[in-house]
């Protein structure tokens, strides 16, 4: 008995279930015009009955298949000739592996040994044992359920209660999701990165000046010695940053004014979808736009003005990504402006002030708080940023503050470390999650302090 | 809709039926429900601050007040009462035309301030409102110190030239509102600290720093706790002495406390005007001696 055949009938059983139940509710209390005596709607006598047939039933079926071939491997290489109890760790698992590939119908690697082949045999002879067991308890204690929960309905049980604990139980589990990945997501990454530092010093990793993460793959090879020092990685991520801040806070900032102050309200309805559309090109495209279209444009300026502009500058790079945080900037920029009461306002026009100095002595500093936290959610969105740079910034990492040379950022980087075949033992491979880890590091305090800032001045107006 | 009598009557009619009692409509006006809009009593004053003649205001095709006739004395407090809706909020933003603020109203009529016509072209809107001053239903400090507070109506209009000056101004408007001995050491911290009824005096003192001629109160106590009204009614009380003050109100015992002349708002018409005292013990229309004892409103 196949274990999904088993779960679609105790899905099937839970359906008839939530009917029997809900019928049932009706009936103990003679009929659908005196179900007010219920303690609960009807409905939920149902979603309760439905729940305890299918959820302890589907939970056993889990834990039966994770214990049961667990189980059964052990039974099985039990078997195995004298040699499987004294193989070091390694060699058993390549065992295990064995039987469990000719067990799966996998054919076999050359010439396979009989103890070996007849252990496969055993494993599916129980495995299918197992599977018909578990299926045949689950489907019991499926009924057993359905059949207990039901006979227990009267009109004094408390159905919607524990209907909602059952919800609010699959809520928190759903939350829990969520914020187990990002902890497994952090732990992952600060696990590799702790294995960097044993290879490479914390200190010569954040203060060196000279990234050269190729290494001599033989002993004579020349040229190749690898050198982690980060800084301009940072120097690089941060010049490009500083770039694009300079682009997005404008234009974004005056957009955000011209929107929530000035424009009409046809104006309005046309432009700021418009211009929250450039939130939706991929930042691929933006890649080619700042590589085919920005790049040689700079280039051509600085040929005519007698500068050399390398193709891949920082400036070509930090101007696309500029342009890309203009609707984050202008979208929250506009929120904020928004949100200063009209009585703020009133009051300053009251005084006499004209428009104009309304909004840069009043509108302004009052929404600035709010401003400054979006602006800073942008930086750190400008710092994350990938495919831009892997376009358009190059990969020399050179410790420069021109940006008409071409520098690298830190996830330019972690791309090119980790693209192509590599090994997770040495420390170019290594350094990537490292570099990871600081990146993550800058963003999640750049997000803290910006969503803080937000935060204490939505408190500000209730 | 058209601006002719006959649907104003029409409008008036429909909506006075179900609150006020038949009785109130039928009393004082002609045969038929409808309610006399003409005002009585005593529209004009001697030596007006300002006058309004004729005085509608339409957002979008919805008629908010109609003919207004009505002068501002010098030095004195004119309360405008009537039930919510009545138009008596929108006809004090007209007077420092804060209605240009909201697209759909539309004003016509004549108001002036000294004899000019505030709706004239060659009118400076910013002037007017340095000229007009106005206190809000709710506080609304600016979120900057005490200090900017006060010195921000001074420093658009240029009438502090020094730091002295500007200090002097700060301090005499605390003064004047009340507020100084309260706030003299504190000049530095948000305005948006203070209580309720601090921030309302400071909004007031905010008012005065322009030092302008008249002041326009909307409802000023209304968010404020019993003794913060009654520090402010006594504000008002001094204030008189140095402006002309107009103040909406929806509490009757403060119109009588704090007013010298009372004019009684009904669905956008001006129904009656008179001295406060007279008004409040001797009310010559219906209408007001209704909504004054309590009948409705």
């Amino acid at each position: 008995m196949q274990n999904l055949s088993v779960i679609i009938a105790i899905l099937g059983l839970s359906a008839m279930s939530y009917w029997l139940g809900r019928r049932r509710s009706i009936a103990v209390v003679g009929g659908l015009r005196s179900a007010a005596q219920l303690h609960s709607l009807p409905g939920y006598y149902g979603v309760l009955t439905g729940l305890w047939c299918a959820v302890p039933a589907l939970l056993l079926l889990a834990v039966w298949h994770v214990v049961g071939q667990h189980h059964i491997l052990d039974v099985v290489m039990s078997h195995l000739s004298g040699d499987y109890l004294t193989a070091s760790a390694g060699q058993r698992r390549l065992l295990m592996d064995e039987v469990l590939r000719l067990a799966h119908g996998g054919a076999a690697l050359g010439d396979v040994r009989p103890d070996v082949r007849a252990a496969a045999q055993e494993w599916i002879r129980l495995d299918a044992l197992s599977r018909t067991a578990g299926g045949l308890v689950a489907l019991s204690v499926s009924l057993i359920g359905a059949s207990v929960a039901w006979s227990r309905i009267s009109p004094t049980l408390r159905a919607r209660n524990g209907v909602e604990w059952v919800v609010k139980l699959a809520l928190v589990l759903c939350s829990l999701i969520a914020i187990l990945t990002t902890v497994g997501i952090i732990l992952s990454v600060l696990y590799e990165a702790l294995r960097f530092f044993h290879l490479v010093p914390i200190f010569k990793f954040l203060l060196g000046t000279s990234w050269s993460p190729q290494l001599a793959t033989r002993a004579d090879q020349v040229g190749s010695s690898g050198a982690f020092g980060a800084v301009p990685l940072f120097a690089g991520t941060a010049l490009i940053a500083l770039i694009a801040m300079l682009v997005a806070v404008p234009i974004g900032l005056l957009s955000a004014i011209y929107l929530s102050e000035y424009a009409d309200r046809r104006v309005r309805t046309v432009a700021k979808p418009l211009l929250e559309l450039l939130a939706g090109i991929p930042t691929v495209v933006y890649g080619f736009f700042a590589v085919l279209t920005v790049g040689p444009l700079l280039r051509g300026v600085g040929q005519a003005l007698g500068v050399a502009v390398s193709a891949e500058s920082a400036l070509a790079a930090g101007l696309v990504m500029g342009i890309m945080i203009v609707p984050f900037v202008s979208s929250l920029a506009d929120d904020m402006l928004t949100a200063v009461p009209l009585g703020l306002r009133n009051g300053a026009y009251a005084l006499g002030a004209t428009k104009s100095e309304t909004i840069r002595r009043v509108v302004l500093p009052a929404a600035l708080p709010g401003i400054v936290g979006g602006v800073l959610l942008a930086v750190s969105r400008a710092i994350g940023e990938t495919m831009i740079v892997v376009m358009a910034a190059g990969l020399t990492a050179k410790l420069t503050a021109n940006p008409l040379e071409a520098v690298t950022t830190v996830t330019v980087q972690i791309v090119s470390l980790l693209v192509g075949d590599s090994e997770f033992d040495s420390p170019k491979t290594l350094s990537a999650f490292a570099l990871g880890l600081v990146l993550f590091f800058a963003t999640l305090v750049l997000n803290i302090i910006a969503l803080r800032i937000v935060r204490r001045y939505s408190e500000q107006y209730k | 809709m058209a601006s002719d009598t006959r649907d104003v009557v029409v409008d008036a009619a429909k909506f006075a039926v179900p609150r006020a009692t038949v009785s109130a409509a039928g009393d004082q006006s002609a045969p038929g429900a409808a309610i006399d809009t003409q005002t009585i009593g005593q529209v004009t004053v001697q030596d007006p601050v300002m006058t309004a003649r004729q005085v509608s205001v339409h957002y979008g095709a919805k008629k908010a007040i109609a003919d207004v006739n009505i002068d501002i004395g010098r030095n004195s407090v004119i309360a405008f009462i009537g039930p919510s809706g009545c138009g008596k909020s929108t006809f004090l933003r007209c007077l420092n035309r804060m209605n240009d603020t909201i697209a759909a109203a539309r004003v016509s009529g004549t108001i002036t301030l000294d004899g000019k016509d505030i709706y004239d072209r060659s009118e400076d809107v910013v002037q007017l409102r340095a000229r007009v001053g106005m206190v809000f239903q709710h506080p609304n400090p600016f979120p900057k110190s005490i200090f900017e507070n006060i010195a921000y109506g001074p420093r658009i209009h240029g009438l502090a030239p020094t730091r002295a000056d500007l200090d002097e101004i700060v301090q005499t408007s605390l003064r004047k509102a009340g507020l100084w001995d309260e706030v003299k050491d504190r000049l530095d911290q948000p305005g948006t600290g203070l209580s309720g009824g601090q921030q309302q005096r400071l909004c007031i003192a905010r008012a005065i720093a322009v030092d302008p001629e008249v002041i326009l109160m909307d409802e000023p106590c209304s968010a404020l706790d019993p003794v913060a009204t009654a520090r402010v009614e006594d504000l008002i009380d001094e204030l008189r002495q140095n402006y002309a003050i107009v103040i909406v109100t929806h509490n009757m015992q403060q119109a009588a406390r704090v007013s010298q002349r009372t004019a009684y708002f009904h669905l956008g018409n001006v129904i009656e005007v008179g001295s406060t005292n007279q008004m409040f013990t001797n009310p010559r229309h219906k209408l007001t001696e209704d909504y004054i004892t309590g009948r409705f409103g």
